[in-house]
């Protein structure tokens, strides 16, 4: 029953044909790219979209595709590091205040909430600006904001698995809380952990986007694409489609991930609901 | 068999109160009081029945003894050891001497894990004997408690309802208990299927010599298995006595209405004997003196101000009333 319901599911299919493009792009970036990431033509600057060079060049005539490929290899690792680190952060979380409950709790989902207190972009740019550009500072920066989202969710997911039979069971046999947290309650939190973290790695690559864009990213010459869509502004009048490129990049890799996230949750959720339930089917 | 009569278990006066709290402050208001004052014993290779109405507090008393909602107050000596001095090694050391098969056979088990996974859980826990030991004491298990060893790699929605409830008390009985504390263990099966399981935990009990508390509301269930019934009312026990003079002769009034109000196979029969009040109080606000007199035919003056205590009547019968 599982597979096909999957495979009805269309934008489960169509965020994870756009996603799977773009990981193998990254992946095979050397072989998928026409041309190096900094070889300058100067005499083919601003070129239009044409056979020698799929997307266009730009302003030292570097090959747009070339770079976009090549970009994403940037984004993307950004993204993965900073969504497993902050999924397992937030998780931990989450569990150890749901299942413990009381000042455990409070004073974890405190500290959350004062997180979630800062403007996201304003936190992030502030830790690049003290620790300087990196992919490891900027993933960083990701995970400081994006691990509270993991803590909520899991946290009250485990406030309702902590009270099922089985968990009681297993505290009547003795179990040690965290034998009773990582083999009884994580397995049943995992669905909405995973679609948590195929939208946020959607979220991060924007905030590594936003950041790039407001120079606080990679430096150049990093092929990354929120820089590309910053300088492209400057010859918006010549070359739009520097930015126009560049943003639609962007655009189409988060909805792709978003998408995928959104079916995985069709997909996991009325399960989720009937899981421990009467009605397994 | 006939139970041995040294108690194995006796609890005195056990409560358990939960705050209700209100207001900004969250400030206690009231308590409920779920289980307010239950004093039994249990023997070994002894059945013993609570019963009672929703809310009564049987289940709870159950929970308690497992250690699953903290009493507060009242002692319980396990095989002559008080359990509230006990440490934490010594807490875990009586969790294996006794367990729990909870009602609902698919909430207790838990839907990511295989059968052999769940059933080996207590072993693992207490670090009982070697992987290949612990591998053949599952399929042991599962053929004691009547599945086929070869259903262990499956997950527990892949089984009835029934057999569901055959691989809780293969848990159960992993680490050999010498109390099983039994929730409703049949209320949530297929009629058809209730009977097979009761015979199993009372062949579980010849063989092994297992004690059970047994929780439940269904009085069918608890004139066969039980050899004692204690009868609860509002968190107390109002009578308890042997199974064969409970049914036969209901002495607490609370007793009398319980066994008419329950289905006669006869269509002729008809209730002979009602309450005069069919609401049942609030277990935050329990009526003064005896819990039972808003409801009682009997009641009199002394029932609304007098609290009656367990007495001792014919043999082996204890009851809480002023009239019987």
């Amino acid at each position: 029953m599982r597979l096909p319901k999957a495979f009805q599911n269309t934008s489960l299919m169509v965020g994870a044909a756009i996603s799977l493009a773009i990981i193998l792009c990254a992946i095979f970036a050397p072989y998928v790219a026409t041309h190096g990431v900094e070889q300058m033509d100067m005499r083919n600057r601003f070129a239009l979209p044409n056979a020698g060079h799929l997307l266009g060049t730009d302003n030292f005539g570097r090959d747009l595709w070339s770079r976009m490929v090549f970009g994403a290899r940037i984004s993307l690792t950004i993204a993965i590091i900073s969504v497993v680190c902050s999924a397992v952060v937030g998780t931990v979380v989450g569990l150890v205040a749901g299942y413990f409950g009381g000042w455990v709790d409070q004073l974890l989902m405190r500290i959350t909430d004062i997180f979630l207190g800062f403007p996201a972009i304003v936190l992030a740019l502030a830790i690049v600006a003290v620790l300087g550009p990196g992919v490891l500072n900027v993933s960083f920066a990701i995970i400081v904001v994006a691990w509270t989202e993991y803590a909520r969710v899991v946290r009250s997911t485990t406030l309702v698995l902590r009270e099922q039979n089985y968990v009681q069971a297993a505290r009547a046999l003795g179990a040690s809380p965290i034998r009773i947290i990582f083999k009884e309650i994580l397995p049943n939190a995992l669905g909405p952990i995973i679609v948590l973290a195929s939208l946020g790695l959607g979220t991060a690559i924007i905030s590594e986007s936003a950041l790039s864009f407001l120079g606080f990213g990679l430096p150049p010459p990093t092929p990354t694409w929120g820089w590309t869509l910053s300088y492209g502004t400057k010859f918006m009048r010549d070359a739009p489609w520097l930015s126009i490129i560049s943003g639609a990049t962007i655009m189409v890799t988060v909805l792709g991930f978003n998408l995928l996230g959104d079916g995985l949750r069709d997909v996991l959720d009325p399960r989720q609901l009937s899981r421990g339930g009467a009605k397994t089917k | 068999m006939q139970p041995d009569q040294t108690p194995l278990l006796s609890v005195d006066n056990l409560q358990v109160h939960f705050p209700v709290r209100a207001g900004v402050l969250q400030r206690q208001v009231g308590a409920v009081k779920a289980v307010d004052g239950v004093s039994f014993t249990l023997a070994r290779g002894e059945t013993l029945s609570l019963v009672g109405e929703s809310g009564c507090g049987k289940s709870t008393t159950g929970l308690a003894l497992m250690g699953l909602v903290k009493p507060t107050g009242g002692q319980v000596n396990f095989d002559g050891q008080e359990i509230r001095s006990f440490n934490r090694a010594a807490l875990k050391s009586y969790r294996r001497r006794m367990q729990i098969v909870f009602q609902d056979p698919f909430s207790s088990l838990n839907p990511r894990q295989r059968v052999r996974d769940i059933i080996r859980a207590p072993l693992d826990i207490h670090n009982v004997g070697t992987k290949a030991e612990r591998t053949e004491r599952v399929a042991e298990l599962m053929q004691r408690v009547g599945l086929r060893p070869d259903q262990a790699d499956n997950f527990a929605h892949q089984f009835s309802g029934g057999q569901r409830q055959r691989i809780g008390i293969a848990r159960a009985l992993a680490l050999n208990p010498d109390i099983i504390v039994c929730d409703e263990p049949v209320s949530a099966l297929d009629v058809s299927v209730q009977a097979q399981i009761l015979n199993l935990l009372s062949d579980l009990q010849r063989d092994l010599g297992v004690s059970y508390l047994a929780v439940s509301h269904d009085l069918g269930v608890v004139e066969y298995i039980s050899h004692r019934v204690a009868v609860m009312y509002l968190g107390r026990i109002v009578e308890i006595a042997p199974k064969t003079k409970i049914f036969a002769n209901p002495a607490h009034p609370y007793t009398e209405l319980l066994m008419r109000s329950a289905p006669s196979h006869d269509p002729r029969k008809r209730h002979q004997f009602s309450a005069t009040n069919d609401d049942i109080p609030s277990a935050t606000r329990k009526p003064s003196g005896c819990a039972f007199h808003t409801r009682c035919p009997l009641a009199t003056d002394v029932c609304k101000t007098v609290d009656p205590q367990l007495s001792a009547r014919d043999e082996g019968r204890f009851v809480a009333c002023h009239h019987r």
